[in-house]
């Protein structure tokens, strides 16, 4: 099993490099085309913004990086590795981490246990040392907790470790999904929509945090996200897609004054 | 910093003690009617009314030791109903299938324990005796495990995302191939578990209390202590391991799990192989006190009664379930049969939990399903 920590050089890959690339991509659903040939690439260590209207393929584009999809045409090279078909796990033991629009948590499990369950892949002692919850098993899971610990003071949520996260406001649930992404000392760290539904004050600590996470540990980040403000202050490229297809990609400052992306967004008088 | 919100106070009583006091409240109000209906002479002795109210009450108070017999006998076979029970929640928990192979596999599991352990005692000349049986037993659990991988590679995989009712008809199919299978290989013969050879205790103890004697099984201490211990061993694993959390994400929500890399082959691979065990103990248990047969399979549909009474996704929920429907049942057929003949286990249970039913559809303590409009 390949075991990936973020920001150290083993991946050979250096900072500024291409990480990730999208070639030529497309994903039909039957008759319905929902990403049509879009390519671009992903830096390593930059935080790179999809934006675009309502049903433009933000969503789908995250699902065929993580593997929930698998593009008919195109190709995603991930690390100077050109993927075959890869199936979710494996993406995440690669080094793909991902926060979900609607957010997706173990809503019976505690915020502990959720961010926990990040670490399963780190963690491989046994069944048999499980069964007994002994020796190296205890020791895994100490020391796992730990790492876990830390999340949390990232985090401060400290005040909600042991309480059920179906319990919690929206704002504290999709904190607690970038806790547990965040436990997978991800490389590639995917948030979809990590604001929606958000009141001001928590949108900025998410900002904080997401720029914490790109800059302390160095950690590259793709995200989704309708505020534009907050695409425009958080990321360093941006790349705009509608109905599918790839309108402009480029620094905030080139996107915002595409026109196609103005058309997009504010319509055109016909 | 923004404060991180805590929750609102809690209530003075949890709503579930609520429910309970509120049930304890109802059925103290009926025994005080019926004692006044009674001791008012509105309900003269040989009336039905005194035999169905007051009657088996009065024997429970004059004949203690019978009621201890009976509530012992209750409990042992609630404990083995919470297991088969468990079987079933375990599997729908985990991949949202009805287990109906659940009762089959318990059949199945037995008798490849008896099975293999009549080959290698006749027809390979080993020695009879505790050594073969313990070997009979490695081999059972690893039959149940080959099972649960096959189930996977080859039902489980290619159904994945498919309606609930598609996965239920499979493990039908499922049931059916295991009787035909199992016919095959073992001959339909009842057969005759081998409890001394496992080193399970046989014989019985009587205690002379409240006047009269217990009759205990030792066999009964020995499943209730050994279900206890797998009850309880299994949801410590679920609660404080790696794979226990995995297995609680999975149940929880596919696509988080799989985000986070948790693979659902594995885990499903697992929980079937784990109710497979489950199966295997209840098939000693509950061979030993009868035969091992395809008759057998019948006692999971006792397990329906118990899983709507519990909730079908609830550990606890199946244990309770459980022992209410296992006391429930030896109580109405002591104390109530006769009234109808005798015979009413058969549909007591099912009774039981209608009753249930109409005060909480979700079962005890059953996940109540709150849709926003």
């Amino acid at each position: 099993m390949l075991h990936v920590s973020p920001n150290t050089a083993t991946t050979g890959i250096a900072k500024g490099e291409v990480l990730l690339s999208v070639e030529n991509v497309s994903l039909r659903f039957g008759g319905v085309k929902a990403i049509s040939d879009v390519s671009f690439d992903i830096l390593k260590g930059e935080v790179r913004a999809i934006i675009g209207p309502n049903g433009a393929g933000k969503t789908s584009m995250l699902n065929c990086i993580n593997g929930f999809y698998f593009p008919q045409e195109g190709h995603i090279t991930y690390k100077g590795v050109r993927r075959q078909k890869v199936r979710p796990h494996e993406a995440a033991s690669s080094g793909i981490a991902r926060t979900f629009q609607n957010v997706a948590l173990f809503k019976g499990m505690t915020t502990l246990d959720n961010i926990m369950t990040g670490r399963t892949l780190k963690m491989n002692v046994g069944l048999f040392w499980q069964l007994l919850r002994h020796g190296p098993a205890m020791r895994e899971e100490i020391e796992h907790r730990r790492k876990v610990e830390d999340i949390i003071d990232f985090l401060e949520i400290q005040a909600i470790r042991k309480i059920p996260v179906g319990k919690l406001p929206y704002g504290l649930q999709k904190r607690v999904e970038l806790g547990r992404a965040l436990a997978m000392e991800p490389e590639l760290l995917l948030l979809d929509e990590p604001m929606a539904g958000m009141n001001l004050e928590e949108k900025e600590d998410m900002c904080r945090f997401i720029l914490d996470v790109n800059q302390t540990f160095g950690t590259t980040i793709a995200l989704i996200e309708h505020d534009m403000g907050v695409v425009m202050d958080l990321s360093d490229r941006v790349v705009v897609l509608e109905y599918g297809r790839k309108i402009a990609d480029g620094t905030p400052d080139v996107v915002k004054a595409d026109q196609k992306v103005i058309d997009a967004y504010l319509g055109v008088a016909h | 910093m923004s404060a991180v919100t805590s929750s609102a106070p809690k209530p003075l009583l949890s709503p579930a003690l609520m429910a309970t006091l509120k049930v304890l409240g109802i059925f103290g109000a009926i025994a005080i009617a019926i004692v006044v209906l009674v001791q008012s002479g509105a309900m003269p002795k040989g009336s039905i009314g005194h035999k169905v109210l007051a009657a088996p009450f009065i024997d429970m108070w004059d004949l203690p030791d019978l009621l201890v017999q009976t509530l012992w006998e209750g409990l042992v076979a609630g404990v083995l109903y919470a297991l088969i029970a468990l079987g079933f929640v375990l599997i729908f928990k985990a991949s949202g299938v009805f287990n109906f192979a659940q009762g089959i596999m318990v059949v199945f599991s037995a008798l490849t324990l008896v099975g293999s352990y009549e080959i290698m005692t006749q027809r390979m000349g080993l020695p009879p005796g505790t050594v073969v049986a313990i070997l009979a037993l490695i081999i059972a659990i690893a039959t149940m495990f080959v099972l649960a991988w096959l189930v996977e590679r080859i039902v489980l995989r290619p159904l994945v995302n498919q309606n609930e009712i598609i996965m239920l008809m499979a493990t039908v199919g499922l049931t059916y191939f295991l009787i035909g299978f199992g016919e095959y290989i073992f001959g339909g013969n009842p057969k005759v578990m081998i409890t001394a050879q496992l080193g399970l205790p046989v014989g019985q103890t009587q205690f002379n209390i409240l006047g009269g004697r217990v009759n205990i099984q030792h066999l009964d201490v020995a499943a209730a202590v050994i279900a206890s211990v797998m009850i309880a061993g299994l949801a410590f694993f679920f609660q404080y391991t790696r794979i226990g959390r995995a297995l609680r994400a999975v149940a929880d929500s596919h696509k988080a799990a799989l985000s986070v890399g948790i693979s659902l082959n594995q885990i499903w691979v697992i929980v079937w192989f784990t109710a497979g065990v489950v199966a295997l103990v209840t098939g000693i248990m509950w061979g030993a006190r009868s035969d091992v047969s395809f008759a057998l399979e019948i006692i999971a549909l006792k397990a329906l009664p118990v899983l709507i009474l519990g909730g079908f996704t609830s550990v606890p929920g199946a244990i309770v379930g459980g022992l209410i429907i296992g006391i429930g049942e030896k109580m109405g057929e002591g104390y109530w049969g006769p009234l109808f003949g005798g015979g009413i286990e058969t549909w007591l249970a099912y009774v039981i939990a209608l009753g249930f039913l109409l005060f909480r559809p979700q079962g005890l303590f059953g996940e109540k399903i709150i849709e926003r409009i």
